[in-house]
């Protein structure tokens, strides 16, 4: 086993981040390929023939696809700085809160980003941005004190959400209304191993205005 | 806690639910005694309500009194608690076996239900494309198993009850999507039906077909879809 880890990504694609936040502070190596979405490398087409998508991590020849499924690989792999407790039942519920921010809450913010802040997408958005409200708990971290699977498949709402936002001139992760998640957002982003792999703001919202700008 | 403190265990759930026949077959695969309680998906009991209320749907179940919910999930918990028997998810040292088991079962939660959904709720241009894309996703998880008598290679494991409840629902989806199973995926045939001889688990959990069948034709005329 030499342990050569490569991850399939795409510029600052919030799914490879999420990968690369748990590699990161797990301490791990990797050399990041990077994909171009629109003449997908015969590698990528190899190791996810089933989606042909980013990002794929590929671990001594054995390739993982999906950025859960990746991050929990990544979580069983190497056992330094764990991202879900031992406990079956922490297990359960850290696994469910990751599963419903991929289920639920971005596709319900992805909808008001496209359709520019559309007041019932902004109501659907705001009633599941309200459990996650509810589920830090006053903790600095879904994970506590720590980083966990939850955070990490947050990643999304603490970087990317902002500026969509500003891309399309609207606003749903309201202060006001959301003061825990917001403060989150910026405990999150200041984490060195996010810093590491965050792309840069102006880009970010440049590809936003492109992608979901006023026509 | 005393050692002779009884586990209290209740599954809500509804009988036609490939989510709820899975968790009702690692129950059995386990051999762990279990309230079931029926929940009228009309008329949603408080207790549902409360013990899921970011989803309001079963299954859920109530260990001592403490929910968990989403059934990849519960299997995932009622493997870990109940490690002594049975063991469904490959073993902890082998992290890429667990990724592969993960990744399919959650390519049947995203790909399978909805396109198998499809089949007997849409018409014309919208059914003909689900129901090629259901053929590829069996056809798909048919490569998964090679030729492995189960997907868990030799012993029943995560994904053969991931993906072992949808068969209850093969005489719905073979009526209303015009597909012949055997002709398109004989060795999932195969492998299902080898579930249903080889693990009594299966067998006393999956519905009849003809019953689940007959219980989508009353689904069409409820959503008024023409037969």
């Amino acid at each position: 086993m030499t342990n050569e880890v490569t991850l399939h990504s795409f510029l600052g694609s919030p799914f490879s981040c999420r990968v690369k936040i748990a590699l990161n502070l797990k301490g791990i190596k990797y050399e990041v390929i990077e994909e171009n979405l629109s003449e997908k490398g015969p590698e990528l087409l190899k190791y996810n023939p089933v989606y042909k998508k980013i990002p794929v991590l590929v671990h001594d020849g054995n390739p993982v696809s999906e950025s859960l499924v990746i991050v929990e690989y990544v979580n069983d792999a190497w056992g330094q700085v764990p991202l879900l407790p031992q406990d079956a039942y922490g297990k359960a519920q850290v696994r469910f809160w990751a599963k419903f921010v991929d289920d639920k809450c971005i596709p319900a913010l992805l909808k008001v980003v496209r359709s520019h802040g559309e007041e019932q997408a902004v109501a659907e958005a705001h009633e599941q941005l309200q459990f996650l409200e509810n589920e830090l708990k006053g903790n600095k971290f879904f994970g506590g004190d720590n980083i966990n699977l939850v955070d990490i498949a947050a990643s999304y709402i603490s970087f990317w959400l902002g500026a969509a936002e500003e891309a399309v001139g609207i606003k749903v992760l309201n202060k006001d209304k959301f003061p825990k998640l917001t403060e989150w957002c910026d405990n999150y982003i200041n984490c060195q191993a996010v810093k590491d792999c965050l792309p840069t703001r102006d880009a970010t919202i440049g590809i936003y205005k492109m992608r979901f700008g006023k026509t | 806690m005393a050692k002779e403190e009884a586990e209290e265990l209740i599954l809500l759930d509804f009988w036609a639910s490939m989510y709820g026949m899975r968790v009702r077959i690692a129950l059995a695969e386990k051999g762990i005694p279990y309230e079931y309680r029926e929940e009228d998906l009309r008329n949603k009991t408080q207790l549902l309500l409360s013990m899921n209320p970011v989803y309001k749907r079963i299954p859920v179940l109530i260990h001592n009194g403490k929910p968990i919910c989403e059934s990849s999930i519960i299997v995932e918990y009622i493997d870990q608690v109940w490690n002594h028997k049975s063991p469904l998810f490959p073993p902890s040292g082998d992290a890429y076996a667990r990724a592969r088991a993960r990744f399919w079962a959650d390519f049947i939660d995203n790909k399978l239900y909805q396109t198998g959904r499809k089949l007997y709720t849409t018409k014309g241009e919208e059914h003909e494309a689900s129901r090629n894309e259901f053929i590829e996703c069996l056809k798909l998880l048919q490569g998964e198993l090679g030729d492995k008598p189960y997907f868990g290679g030799e012993s029943f494991g995560y994904l053969d009850v991931s993906l072992i409840p949808f068969y209850s629902w093969f005489q719905a989806y073979e009526t209303y999507g015009s597909i012949d199973f055997e002709h398109e995926c004989p060795e999932l045939i195969a492998w299902a039906k080898r579930c249903i001889r080889e693990k009594e688990s299966v067998s006393n959990t999956l519905p009849d077909l003809p019953k689940v069948f007959a219980f989508v034709q009353h689904l069409r005329k409820r959503f008024g879809i023409d037969e």
